[in-house]
């Protein structure tokens, strides 16, 4: 019986075995995206998080040697793929005798990743907020770490939420290059499943699907954040 | 109370302030004026160490230290101590209301217990007239409310001196005399304090002293009685003409 495949309409059949596909691959998918990508996502940009404030207070910090690491920290980051980056971790290292596994060395890359990036929000963040504010802490008789903790981060924090945000939610879409160093997450589901159905644009539009979906709840999330610190401000 | 001894503060190759020496009594109030640009408020920011002079040496109470030798941080922060700060532009913590600002000294740099921080911080809202407002953020609160929190922020570290750094310039002209208030019954409770500031009935009806500074140097100085109405020098008569006219 001839099929032709790309005419959906002249091919009920088609479009039924498409619909199957979709309801028996979406929870597949949406455990490949809950339990790993967004996992991954949020444990790394945690990791992330607090390397960035680490290295944005060495930037700042005046002291040259840690400025010279931080620097050499963001530059290499910054300056190569995380592609690169990960495959580096999980297939380069064995060469040296260090052995990861999977899960492990994409926590690494992504986690180096978000703190090189976010390092320089968090610094721009602790920046912005005016000399005045050191200056009235350290007139009550507060220490620099003092001053950082009660004064300046609270409100460098305020700062930093709408692009931090937009670090974590890109960062959901980055956990997709885990699928090239062979962690579950779903867009490894996805393809997965494309070499067992070869139907690659519904499989990939449904990943795409899911991705968006998260990242709308997470936008939405971001609003409600922002709305919330805003009471600091007229 | 507080000694200054030729007190120099140099930013690169400007000369901001070039030998300044004074005494302030206990209680006494002295109030600094001058043109801008003549370095009163840096001479101000120096008694508290938020600029480091250069050179020379400064007393608040029982914690001396001499500029010209290397200064550790743990004297600045004990003379930081003796000192409360009040700014031109308020400076209140925005993430906190107007309760916890003044508690913030207390609790976090001397370590009190929340409560007893609480209650102190409560009587000297009341005190500066801001009974109402202690769960107000900074930005809920007009320009002279917030002058008056920063007052109490700076009481509330029991402090030896007060120094207020042009505290009425940012102010709407009727929201200065609320803040002149306060700052009158301070002075009147035996509070040292110096003040930087243009307000000249301030400096006529509570100074002790009046000091005109000039390019670096106390030009003159003397009751606000003498100095306003017969100034010795002459700079010192230009610059009150001009704020006449």
């Amino acid at each position: 019986m001839p099929m032709s495949p790309n005419n959906m309409m002249a091919n009920p059949d088609r479009l039924n075995r498409l619909i199957d596909i979709a309801q028996s691959s979406f929870l597949p998918l949406v455990k490949g995206a809950l339990y790993y990508s967004f996992t991954l996502a949020i444990i790394s940009f945690s990791i992330g998080l607090v390397l960035a404030v680490l290295t944005a207070l060495a930037r700042i910090s005046g002291i040259k040697p840690l400025v010279a690491i931080a620097r050499v920290y963001v530059s290499i980051i910054r300056g190569t793929p995380l592609l690169v980056q990960l495959f580096i971790i999980f297939y380069g290292l064995p060469s040296i005798g260090v052995r990861l596994d999977p899960i492990p060395s994409a926590i690494i890359g992504f986690s180096l990743n978000v703190g090189a990036y976010s390092s320089e929000i968090v610094r721009a963040a602790i920046l912005s907020i005016p000399k005045g504010q050191w200056e009235a802490a350290y007139a009550i008789g507060m220490t620099y770490g003092q001053a950082l903790r009660r004064v300046i981060l609270p409100q460098a924090a305020r700062v930093s939420v709408p692009p931090l945000s937009n670090s974590f939610i890109s960062l959901v879409k980055d956990t997709s290059l885990a699928a090239t160093i062979l962690v579950p997450e779903m867009f490894r589901k996805a393809q997965e499943i494309v070499a067992s159905t070869y139907e690659p644009l519904l499989l990939y539009c449904e990943a795409a699907l899911i991705y968006w979906v998260i990242c709308f709840v997470l936008s939405v999330l971001q609003d409600r954040i922002e709305k919330r610190l805003e009471r600091y401000i007229t | 109370m507080i000694v200054v001894r030729d007190l120099h503060k140099q930013f690169g190759a400007l000369q901001v302030l070039k030998g300044i020496s004074l005494r302030v009594d206990k209680g006494k109030v002295v109030v600094i004026i001058g043109p801008s640009g003549s370095g009163k408020t840096t001479f101000l920011r120096c008694l508290n160490a938020l600029e480091i002079p250069t050179g020379g040496i400064v007393r608040i109470g029982e914690v001396e230290i001499d500029f010209a030798r290397k200064v550790e941080r743990s004297q600045v922060v004990l003379l930081r101590k003796q000192t409360g700060m009040v700014f031109q532009s308020y400076n209140l913590f925005p993430h906190m209301t107007a309760l916890e600002n003044v508690m913030e000294g207390p609790v976090t740099v001397k370590k009190e217990a929340r409560e007893t921080a609480r209650q102190k911080a409560s009587r000297l809202l009341a005190k500066v007239g801001l009974a109402d407002k202690l769960d107000h953020y900074p930005a809920q609160l007009s320009g002279g409310q917030q002058q008056r929190v920063g007052i109490a922020r700076a009481l509330a570290m029991e402090p030896q001196v007060m120094l207020f750094d042009e505290p009425t310039s940012a102010l709407d002209p009727e929201l200065v005399g609320e803040v002149l208030k306060v700052m009158k019954e301070l002075a009147q409770e035996g509070m040292t304090m110096v003040v930087v500031t243009h307000e000249m009935s301030f400096a006529r009806d509570v100074a002790d002293e009046v000091i005109f500074m000039d390019q670096g140097v106390i030009v003159e100085s003397g009751p606000p009685e003498q100095l306003f109405t017969q100034p010795r020098e002459e700079r010192t008569r230009q610059f009150l003409q001009r704020l006449q006219a």
